[in-house]
């Protein structure tokens, strides 16, 4: 069985507190997010490029801002440019940030090609082995409940694997103008 | 200029000038308040790091690759905090994609660039990335200066991060080899 992105990303997102920033990475993680927003969420900063980036801008947003809690929440062939990134978040144990991987195996905004993980890549144990302790395997929705209370209590920095499904969803766009998502989001973190 | 051996090991001798620049690049950093150092470790940037790391003040971050650190930049300044980001002039062209981060956004970016492949190199395989990091920079959006000389690092380290930081956009200091120093083989 696997999840409907859509509906994933509304639960880990529905009610979410005020000190919940997002990183959608590029391509599909950003136009749910904007779906689960319904529009715009100024805490989250939509990714319309920066492929591979998305982890560690929440890095740096989690280390400059403990007050927050940040999750990347990301696709499986975002998180294959960025492999490396996991070492460096694993040296820095942020306690304040959440890795999250949509992961259907494809790459969906380019035609629906196999990504890596479809071919064998275990993300789950790349975040083990990259030293993550808390890392979860997220196949049915009592699991993505239970992500979705740990993005809200967790004290300890996590990474997560969805399994979503192969199915695309319409197009959901968000701001596209970069200066106006990183001044809001900005504005967003002051605001807290 | 003297010189004096910075690292002897059985294979490497690291041969500096004597000189305080990279202290005084860390006093730049600290009077800009900058709250993130992002590296990949660097002979040249080795005494400026351990300065970093040493700084409670400072989140110091070991990266992977360099273009990691472009976005930790990023997310810092989303944040609230300024960011630098420390390496070597072959990681300049690990960077190039991630830089568009920075120009579609405008966020300020703070790059210290130590050069290979322009002067005493002894490795040819420096020469093709070192002989094009200023332009490359440059079609990038980015600032860009070059320091030879130990008097000019301080000045041209603070006009960058005044260009970063006051103008929300990518500003680079090249520090040449002949601040650096030679690495002899054994």
């Amino acid at each position: 069985m696997s999840l409907e992105r859509r509906a994933a990303m509304a639960t880990l997102l529905a009610d979410r507190p005020k000190n919940l920033f997002v990183v959608p990475g590029l391509g599909s993680t950003t136009w749910d997010a904007a779906a689960a927003a319904g529009g715009n969420d100024d805490r989250d900063f939509y990714l319309w490029g920066a492929m591979g980036g998305a982890a560690m801008i929440g890095l740096g947003l989690a280390l400059a801002q403990p007050k927050l809690r940040v999750a990347a929440i990301t696709g499986d062939g975002e998180m294959l440019m960025g492999m490396g990134s996991l070492a460096t978040i694993g040296v820095k144990q942020p306690a304040n940030l959440f890795v999250v991987v949509f992961d259907n195996g494809l790459y969906g905004e380019t035609g629906a090609q196999a990504s890596h993980t479809q071919g064998g890549v275990d993300l789950c144990n790349v975040a083990r082995a990259c030293g993550f302790e808390r890392v979860l395997d997220i196949k049915d929705d009592d699991g993505l409940r239970a992500l979705a209370t740990m993005l809200r209590t967790s004290n300890k920095m996590l990474f997560a694997r969805v399994q979503i499904s192969q199915d695309e969803s319409p197009r959901f766009l968000p701001e596209k103008d970069g200066v106006v998502i990183k001044d809001r989001v900005r504005r967003a973190v002051e605001a807290v | 200029m003297r010189e004096f051996i910075l690292t002897d090991t059985p294979h490497l001798t690291l041969v500096k000038p004597a000189v305080a620049w990279p202290d005084d690049l860390f006093d730049v950093l600290k009077r800009a308040d900058v709250r993130q150092v992002g590296y990949v470790p660097d002979a040249g940037h080795s005494r400026l790091i351990a300065r970093c790391k040493a700084d409670p003040d400072m989140h110091d971050v070991s990266l992977t690759t360099e273009e990691e650190g472009v976005a930790l930049a990023a997310g810092a300044w989303l944040g609230g905090q300024r960011a630098v980001l420390l390496m070597q002039s072959s990681g300049v062209g690990n960077c190039i994609n991630m830089l568009s981060l920075i120009k579609s956004c405008r966020f300020p970016m703070l790059m210290l660039i130590t050069m290979r492949g322009e002067w005493e190199e002894f490795n040819p395989w420096q020469v093709p990335m070192g002989a094009i990091v200023k332009p490359t920079l440059e079609l990038c959006d980015t600032h860009v200066t070059i320091a030879e000389q130990p008097d000019q690092v301080v000045p041209l380290a603070q006009s960058a991060a005044q260009i970063a930081f006051g103008g929300d956009r990518s500003a680079a200091v090249l520090l040449s080899q002949k601040l650096i120093g030679r690495k002899v083989w054994k």
